[in-house]
Formats: C-alpha cells, structure tokens, sequence
C-alpha cells in the first residue's frame, strides 16, 4: 500500500478516477444547471475565463445549454460503460483463458485458435456489423467492446496461467488431491489477479475512448442525454465559431484516458515489480 | 516467389471472404428493427409494407433469399440501398476511389516520417534526436487516435486556420473528373489548381491516419536498426570505410525493413478500418462515411455491400503484404 502512494503515476490516475467517480455519482449536485434545459436566448456563451457569464462556468451550446453541467454528466454514461464493459470482458476473458491455459491440450488449441482468429477480424467491422443488428445505444456500445476486447485479457491469462501452473504450489495442491476447479479458482487465480487489476484499468480507458467514438457517431445513447462523444459531435458543427465546444469534451476524454493508463501502468510496476524491469 | 505460392495464397482467401459473406447475411437479417416500415411514411397499409418486402425480396424463405443474394453478389449486384434509393455497387464503386486515395496518402506519409525518424534516432543515438523521437512517438500512442483527428482539426483547421477541415475538394472550382481517383485523374491531366485543392483537403485527414501507424512504425523500425547496426555485415561496412550516415541507409535500412513490412501490413488493416472515423470527423466522402450512414439508417443491402468491401480490402492488404514479405526475405520463398 505504501509502495503504491509513493507511485507517482498510480497517485495520478487513482484521483482522476476518483474524480470521475465522484462528478458521475454527484452529478444532480455538482452541476450548477440542468443539463438539458435550454435557453436560447442565452446560446453560444463564451467561457468566464474569456469574458462570459460566471454563472455558466464554461459557456453554453447552440441551445444555450450549460456546458459545464452537460460534462460532468457525460461522465456517467463514459464510467458506466468503462466499467460494465471492461468487466465483463475481463470475465469472459479471465474464464477462457484460465481454461486454455490450465488444461492446455484441445481446450487450449481451441482458444488460442478462436483468439487469433478474432483478432484478426478487423475491429471496426465487428462494431458496424454489431451496430447495425443492434441499433443505437449503451447496450450496444457495452456489447461492442465486451465482444471485441476479451480477447486481450484471455491472452495474458493463459500466459500467465502457464506460468503459474508450473509453480511448486500447484504441483503440492494437486498432490493432495484437490480438484481443478478449486485448484484454478482458488489457488492460481489469485495470483493472476494483479494482472487482472492491471488489465482491467487498462480496458476502462479503452472503453471511455470507444464509447466517446461511437456516441460521435451517433451510435451509443439517444441525443439530448449528454455524452463525451455526443459533445464533440456538436461542437464539431460549430467548430468554426465556438472552438471550445469541441475542446472542452476531448480535454476530459483526453485526461480519463491519460489517467486511466497511467494507473494501469503505475500498478504494473508496483505489483510486479520483477517483470517490468 | 513462385506462382504456386500465390495461388495457394489467394485460394485461402476465398473460403475467408465466403465465411464473412454468410456471417453478414444472416447477422443482418436476425436485425429486430424492421427497415422496411422505417421506410414508409406513418400511415401506409400493411399492403403497402407488403408490396414494398416483396420488391426488395425480403419475403421468401431465408435460405432462397441467401442463394439469390449471393448470386447477385457473385455478379457483382449487391441490391438497391434503402436509404438512398441507388444501386449499392455504384455508390461503393463511386466512393471506394476517394478512400484508397486517403489510406495510400496516409500510408506513403506513414512510412516516409517513420523512416527518417527511425534513421535519424539511430544516427543520433543516445543524444537528443532519439528523445524526441522517443518521446513523441510514446505520446502519439498515448493518446487515442480518434482525438488526433480532431485535435489537428481544432489546432490546424481552427485555432491556425491553415487547412480545409471538411471536404476532398474546394467545391468552387471548377474541375469535372470522369473517375473517381480525382487526385490521379487531376495529376494527368496537369490541372494543377484541383491537385492543390485535394491535396490540401487530403492533408490533415491523411495525416490523422498516418499519425498512429507512423508512431508504431518507428518503433519497430529504429528497434531493427539498432540490432542490425550490431550486426557482422555493419560492422565489416564501417571497416571499409561507410560513414555512420551511409552505413545506416544502405546496409543496415534493407535489413531491418523485414519486421517493419509484417507490421504495416498488419497496422495496414487497422488503417482501412481508421479510415471509417476519419472520413466521419473530416466529413470525406469515402466509404467509411457512407458506413456510418448506412449503419444509422439501418440501409441493410448498403451495409451488406460495404461490409463485403472492407473485408476484401483486408484480405487483399493481408495478401499483398504476405507478397511483399516473401519479396524482401528470401528464407520464406521456399516455404
């Protein structure tokens, strides 16, 4: 734990999460306006730090909407989908490649053929195919990354399960007759499980990214809610007059994702020290 | 290379682009919404729904209507789109020129920056060249490549007003091709106001694209370098007398090529599959716009179409690099 508050990258990442966490979770008491009433009389206000209203922090959209609150809410549907996707992806993941790696042989042949065969599928095709069966929406933006990204953690799982498989404390465990169910889950999970952390953080940041992508295109929740993605594409159209529409949003997703990456990055090195040198 | 070896290559293509033709066809027909009722205006009959399934073919038993449709495809017929009410062959054929004119601009400046990158860094190992090198590129890869985008449109298209942000040509001038490879046809035919008009556009999408594989690039390319400038043959070069600079260009630069040419191959794909964003953020009229629409307006024989298109694009990426591999290394020849 120590070793950890002394990470600098790990300090970092650990309060921009928390930051996120905390404007998702409080967002009804943060946001100094409802960030879906409009007021157009008051459309396009320019930021206080370049001579705008103080009451809108940092100015309003094309519908005189408060930008400041529709930001901190759009940092729900950003952590919602960070978390529920990288989860059940590192679940699904996790499993597999517990299996292909513990029992190796035809259930691992299987795996790691279904693994390269996935990957080698194009990303961008699998999300417009699962788009299109799926039609717009978080579901389908959770769906998305679930079935593109566990491949990432089924393949560092089966490495390291492996590894740990040929630890002295497997060998005693299936000495003494445990079964391999209890052995994978009890004896060598835990000791992929600071990967897992490490993988997982990691995923939130990939899936912030993913989600800011397709709400830009129009593909995650319905218009009006306000999400990262669905910030930039506004801004996006009136980029020429108010620049900072646009900016606002990428500088979040930009400072999530740093964050995120930094944390992972951060962990790795403290967890597992011996392999990162 | 021998002509066996290319065969067998491009027969196991087949069987893959056969896999993604039934795997899209049913995927698109399990879609809940129905794309047919989105079509009519609110208050048409179910006669008129019928009639309207009937003319696209969508009433007849699945298994027909695949064999029907995979024998348009095999003729080169993918339907009508929904959407925009035209032939899906001819709009992907109309718009697949501007976006091989992008990836190819994208992939000539990728290459171009990593290499004289990579050199450079080697040549200036350990001084400040390499950290910058270095340091630009892990921070390229820092940031996702959706934000490089539009961080070039808010940085050079807005802030520093120096290029187009949306587009392929200035719409005011005056050029009429009769192909879709606009850059090309206006190259032939010296019309040099049009080639700096689309060049213009081309730059800051291109650029989008070529950012993150450049990054990977060098990375790779500077990792071989550095071993083969290690290596017998380098040395014996220097004992003979090449400077550094030269020793690097001509000796080390063919060797250390090899793992470079199976990563752009590889990246390469990721590149068509950027192209999707990219034209969306610099609204270019490529196939990767016309993806986005005929995804939200659910155009299923557009998507049927465009998806089909992608993945012969990879495999013919896949199968041009596994050529070009074979070209370079003479050990997998034989293979």
């Amino acid at each position: 734990m120590k070793r950890l508050a002394r990470e600098p990258r790990v300090v970092f990442g650990a309060v921009v999460l928390l930051a996120l966490v905390v404007a998702a979770a409080a967002a009804p008491w943060l946001a100094p306006h409802d960030p879906l009433e409009q007021d157009l009389l008051n459309a396009f206000q320019a930021p206080a730090w370049k001579g705008g209203d103080p009451t809108h922090l940092l100015g309003t959209d094309s519908l005189g909407r408060d930008i400041l609150s529709r930001l901190v809410y759009g940092a729900r549907p950003a952590l919602v989908v960070a978390f529920v996707a990288a989860l059940c992806a590192g679940l699904l993941g996790t499993a597999l490649g517990l299996a292909a790696g513990y029992f190796g042989g035809r259930a691992d042949a299987a795996i790691s053929r279904l693994v390269d065969v996935w990957m080698s599928f194009p990303s961008v095709l699998l999300c417009i195919v699962l788009a299109a069966v799926l039609g717009a929406g978080l579901h389908t933006v959770i769906i998305a990354i679930i079935v593109i990204d566990w491949t990432r953690f089924c393949r560092v799982v089966r490495a390291e399960t492996l590894v740990q498989k040929g630890q002295d404390y497997v060998a005693s465990a299936l000495a003494i007759g445990l079964a391999p169910a209890r052995i994978v889950a009890a004896e060598i999970l835990p000791n992929v499980a600071p990967l897992l952390l490490t993988l997982f953080t990691l995923e939130m940041g990939i899936a912030i990214v993913v989600e800011a992508i397709l709400s830009f295109v129009g593909l995650s929740v319905a218009s009006g809610a306000p999400t990262w993605g669905g910030l930039i594409q506004e801004g996006r159209l009136y980029v020429n007059q108010a620049w900072w529409l646009m900016a606002l949003p990428m500088a979040c997703i930009i400072i999530a994702v740093l964050g995120l990456n930094a944390l992972g990055d951060g962990l790795r090195s403290v967890l597992d020290p011996v392999r990162t040198r | 290379m021998s002509g066996s070896y290319l065969l067998k290559r491009l027969l196991w293509a087949l069987p893959t682009l056969a896999g993604v033709a039934v795997v899209v066809f049913v995927l698109v027909r399990v879609v809940p919404g129905d794309p047919i009722a989105m079509m009519l205006p609110p208050g048409a009959t179910a006669e008129d729904v019928g009639r309207l399934r009937a003319l696209y073919g969508l009433d007849a038993p699945i298994a027909q209507q695949f064999a029907a449709w995979a024998g348009q495809v095999l003729r080169g017929d993918f339907g009508v789109s929904i959407s925009l009410r035209d032939r899906v062959a001819a709009l992907i054929l109309g718009r697949l020129p501007a976006t091989l004119e992008l990836v190819l601009a994208a992939v000539a400046a990728a290459c171009v920056l990593a290499t004289v990158l990579a050199v450079a860094a080697v040549r200036f190992r350990g001084r400040w060249p390499e950290l910058v090198v270095d340091s630009a590129a892990g921070l390229t890869l820092a940031i996702p490549d959706f934000l490089w985008g539009l961080l070039f449109i808010l940085v050079l298209g807005v802030l520093l007003p120096w290029f187009p942000i949306s587009g392929r040509i200035d719409p005011t001038l005056d050029f009429d091709p009769a192909t879709g490879f606009h850059l090309v046809e206006a190259l032939l035919r010296l019309r040099w106001d049009a080639v700096a008009s689309l060049v213009w556009h081309m730059v800051l999408p291109a650029l989008a694209l070529a950012l993150p594989l450049a990054a990977a690039l060098t990375r790779v390319l500077k990792g071989s370098l550095v071993d083969a400038m290690n290596q017998d043959y380098a040395v014996l070069a220097r004992t003979k007398g090449y400077s550094r600079t030269r020793t690097l260009w001509r000796v080390a630069l063919r060797n250390a090529l090899i793992p470079t040419v199976t990563l752009t191959g590889v990246q390469f794909s990721f590149l068509v599959g950027g192209t999707v964003l990219v034209e969306h953020i610099f609204s270019y009229p490529g196939i990767g716009n016309l993806a986005i629409a005929a995804v939200i307006q659910r155009d299923l024989p557009l998507i049927q179409g465009l998806i089909l298109t992608f993945a012969l694009l990879f495999i013919l990426t896949n199968l041009a690099v596994d050529l070009a591999y074979g070209a370079l290394n003479p050990r997998v020849k034989q293979a």
